[in-house]
């Protein structure tokens, strides 16, 4: 186990420095600078004297190759630089956003667990019924509707609603503080992205769960218990459902990941100043150390979180062994 | 949009009539409250002397005061300057225009409680003239007629022309050239101010969450008496112009001080009605298509004359202005301003101004041939944002299909598009634009000039460059109107170098417990936040907290 342990650590360092040389070639091919940008970008004059001073600050200027040694020595040495442009430390950037990325993937997570595995279960038990096909439009709806399509219906529906009933429109707050210093101006807000990400996200382990619950429940040990005249709450709950969840837990646990670092678009819609939406307006504003950081970042995440899935299967299979 | 005009038209009413109410109660402006702002773009950095943008402004502007400003009172004229940090009016020239004394306030003192002399005034505006090398400043360039800075006292400052200048007076009174404490500068250096704030605005420093919000607090000591009207207010980041627009219906947010497009108002009325009051304004924002004359054809005249001849200005007004922010056409001066070339002038003057647009179009289809360019197929470059590129550029494409053109559009995100603008120079016709603060006709024209770091049309011409240094020397209205005029003649009828679309309009929906806000024509413009205050009874009346 430790061995296999080690080795996936190992891995980290070629996928992370894969990554790094992608990400840094990427972003190099796209036309302009984070200084043209900074000094013209609202269509004024931009001194060009101005612009080869910002470059030449930014060190734009410097062979590419010397650009990607000094990318990698900063990670090695875990100096992220500062954002271009806002000349603020890289690490105090995301660090002021991690926190609700974090909070709304585990608000989001929970939301989606507590749907899908419920109904998953729920839909297999029941297979071929009203409850069923109910349970299977319910999660195809979500499949087919983008979170942030959501987002905007529930913003709106929200706005919508409180005005008829109460004359006074209402939507969530827009600036974020932590659960710790304003719980209900917290959960006001972020509760409903939690919902419309949560709601996506659980279809497809739904889907998921339904389908895995099915062939579990046609098992020879299923059909063994059902003969000993074990009721069947708890063939369902007790003896199916945890062989059941090794395909579920990995929907989840990469569902968990893209949110940490993929909530681009509904963080937007939400006006969350979260990681999605740094790593928007890193991009637009063609800022590079920005940008690297953040791939890195989400790589990380990613690999540690497929770690994690990893692990967690041997603990719910005890068959499974990493050796 | 029928149900709407009537709400519409009582919002807007409504808005001139509460300008009226603003006078009326103007002695009697109520204390306290929060105001919070929605803001669509970010804050590169807090020093207004190296920024131009106005996510820098509206969050970071209220804690700074300026030498002169547009007045608060009557932003609308271009012309209107008064004092800030100065007493009296703002001075005249003297010296045959080559010399303006200011006389600086006393008893102003920056948050941190330094008291201000014309010292500090004089190195924030050597800072913004004559940086240190290594030092940026964005509006440098503002001030090639500045021979020199000194202060006689530390009440005066002077400064010194090289020669009289029609563009000094609106180039001090533009909104980023905060003052600096010289203490700040000669202790921390000239970067500081990129990551600090201490000014002697309205409002000092509370708090900046990155990508979140700003936070300032009432200056008890500003240095207008019984201002600001507000205890704080708080400037909100949101990038997404529907969160911006919701967080006003929602009562997150009271006003946003860059402007919506007609429906976003339209839907804001229909929603609220008349707890929203609608100002709107022509904006000193201009969009230009610009040849390469690099590029073949774009080097014939005849080839770029049948572009502008082709545009119906006329009616793209009429139905332009209902979908995005552009309405006026104008020339290369902002329309409003005494300088601006009327529209009979221009009608009869210039190519692609007259009614007759059939006749215009016949003579593009001429011209085109005369130059063996019948059915010219081009590209058109623009840039990814919606309002209003986008929807101006296909009008355009529609304006020169009817001239017999087959032209297609490449939009490009702002990145790239300004990499191919500004250094590739890969494109035959690319939308461009103007957009200033202050209303500066001589310093905003130079945009077209062919030596100007953003022109963008790749030509060079003798006698524009010479028709532009008379213009600058030029020390009156008197002498500078028909210089402007042969300019402008020179730029869109005998080069036809770039083309006029439409002026920028500017419509500002806020929540109608906001008073004492005037609109400007230009979103950098009145942004002390110093003359707004809240009606605290129609707030709550609103519902909003």
């Amino acid at each position: 186990m430790y061995t296999y342990i080690i080795k996936r650590m190992l891995m980290l360092f070629p996928t992370l420095f894969g990554a790094a040389v992608v990400v840094f070639l990427l972003l190099r091919l796209i036309p302009g600078d984070v200084c043209m940008l900074k000094f013209g970008g609202e269509g004024g004059y931009a001194d060009p004297e101005q612009i080869a001073q910002c470059q030449e600050l930014l060190r734009l200027n410097d062979p590419k190759i010397k650009q990607f040694y000094d990318y990698i020595s900063g990670f090695v040495t875990f100096d992220l630089g500062k954002s271009m442009w806002t000349q603020q430390d890289v690490t105090h950037e995301i660090a002021i956003r991690f926190p609700l990325s974090l909070q709304i993937a585990i608000m989001a997570t929970l939301v989606s667990v507590l749907i899908a595995v419920p109904l998953g279960v729920i839909s297999a038990a029941k297979q071929n019924t009203l409850i069923d096909y109910f349970v299977r439009a319910i999660s195809i709806a979500g499949i087919a509707m983008p979170s942030f399509w959501l987002g905007i219906v529930i913003i709106l529906g929200l706005l919508i609603a409180t005005q008829a009933w109460t004359g006074v429109p209402w939507m969530p707050p827009i600036f974020y503080k932590p659960i710790w210093v304003d719980p209900a101006h917290n959960l006001s807000q972020l509760i409903w992205p939690a919902l419309a990400t949560g709601y996506r996200y659980s279809s497809v382990a739904t889907r998921m769960t339904r389908s895995a619950m099915l062939d579990v429940l046609r098992e020879d040990y299923v059909r063994t218990a059902r003969a000993k005249g074990l009721i069947e709450r708890v063939i369902v709950n007790k003896h199916a459902l945890k062989n059941a969840m090794l395909p579920v837990v990995t929907v989840i646990g990469i569902e968990f990941a893209f949110l940490m670092g993929g909530l681009v678009v509904t963080e937007q819609v939400f006006n969350l100043n979260g990681v999605g939406k740094l790593f928007v307006e890193s991009v637009t504003q063609a800022d590079y150390t920005l940008t690297q950081s953040l791939v890195m970042l989400v790589v990380f995440i990613y690999v540690v979180i497929n770690f994690l899935v990893d692990l967690m299967y041997a603990w719910l299979d005890p068959r499974i062994r990493y050796s | 949009m029928k149900r709407i005009a009537p709400k519409l038209a009582v919002a807007v009413l409504g808005a001139t009539f509460t300008f009226g109410a603003i006078s009326a109660k103007a002695a009697a402006p109520e204390y306290g409250g929060n105001l919070n702002i929605v803001v669509g773009s970010k804050i590169p950095s807090y020093d207004g002397h190296i920024e131009s943008t106005f996510g820098m402004i509206h969050p970071i502007r209220p804690f700074y005061s300026l030498l002169i400003r547009e007045n608060p009172d009557n932003p609308a004229s271009p012309t209107d300057f008064v004092c800030d940090i100065c007493v009296g009016s703002v001075p005249e020239g003297t010296e045959g225009g080559t010399k303006f004394t200011f006389k600086i306030r006393t008893g102003v003192k920056f948050h941190d409680g330094t008291p201000l002399t014309s010292a500090d005034v004089k190195a924030s505006f050597d800072k913004v003239v004559n940086p240190p090398k290594g030092i940026a400043s964005n509006r440098k360039a503002y001030f090639k007629m500045v021979e020199s800075i000194t202060t006689p006292d530390a009440e005066t400052l002077v400064f010194k022309l090289k020669h009289p200048s029609g563009t000094f007076i609106p180039a001090v009174a533009m909104p980023f050239n905060f003052i600096y404490s010289k203490k700040d500068l000669d202790t921390h250096g000239y970067t500081w101010h990129q990551k600090n704030i201490n000014g002697t605005g309205a409002f000092s420093f509370v708090e900046h969450v990155q990508g979140s919000h700003v936070k300032g607090k009432k200056n008890p000591n500003y240095h207008h008496k019984g201002r600001p009207y507000l205890d704080s207010y708080t400037a909100l980041a949101a990038p997404k112009m529907s969160v911006r627009l919701q967080a006003i219906r929602g009562g997150r947010a009271d006003i946003e001080f860059r402007g919506f497009p007609p429906k976003a108002r339209d839907d804001l009325v229909k929603a609220l009605g008349d707890k929203i009051t609608v100002q709107e304004s022509d904006w000193n924002c201009v969009l230009l298509a610009s040849p390469n004359h690099e590029v073949k054809p774009f080097d014939d005249p005849k080839v770029r004359r049948a572009l502008t001849l082709a545009v119906d200005r006329k009616s793209g007004s009429k139905y332009l202005s209902n979908i995005a922010i552009v309405k006026t056409p104008g020339g290369i001066v902002f329309p409003q301003h005494p300088m601006a070339t009327p529209m009979s002038e221009l009608k009869a003057n210039i190519a692609g101004y007259s009614d007759d647009v059939a006749a215009s179009r016949a003579q593009a289809k001429k011209l085109l041939k005369e130059a063996g360019q019948e059915g010219l197929k081009f590209t058109f470059l623009n840039r990814g944002v919606d309002q209003p590129y986008k929807i101006v550029g296909t009008w355009l494409l529609g304006q020169w299909k009817k001239a017999g053109m087959k032209v297609d559009q490449v939009v490009k995100p702002t990145t790239p598009f300004y990499a191919s603008l500004r250094k590739k120079g890969d494109f035959d016709v690319s939308v461009d634009f103007n957009c200033q603060s202050i209303v500066n006709p001589i310093a905003d024209v130079s945009k077209f000039l062919p030596s100007a770091g953003n022109n963008y049309a790749n030509f060079e011409d003798a006698k524009l460059e010479s028709l532009y240094d008379e213009l600058l020397k030029a020390g009156t209205p008197e002498e500078q109107t028909p210089l402007l005029r042969a300019y402008e003649k020179r730029v869109l009828n005998d080069l036809s170098s770039q083309l006029v679309t439409l002026w920028w309009y500017k419509i500002n929906p806020h929540r109608s417990y906001v008073k004492g806000w005037k609109i400007a024509p230009s979103h950098y413009l009145n942004q002390s936040l110093d003359n707004i205050w809240i009606d605290a009874a129609e707030k709550k009346s609103q519902g909003v907290n």
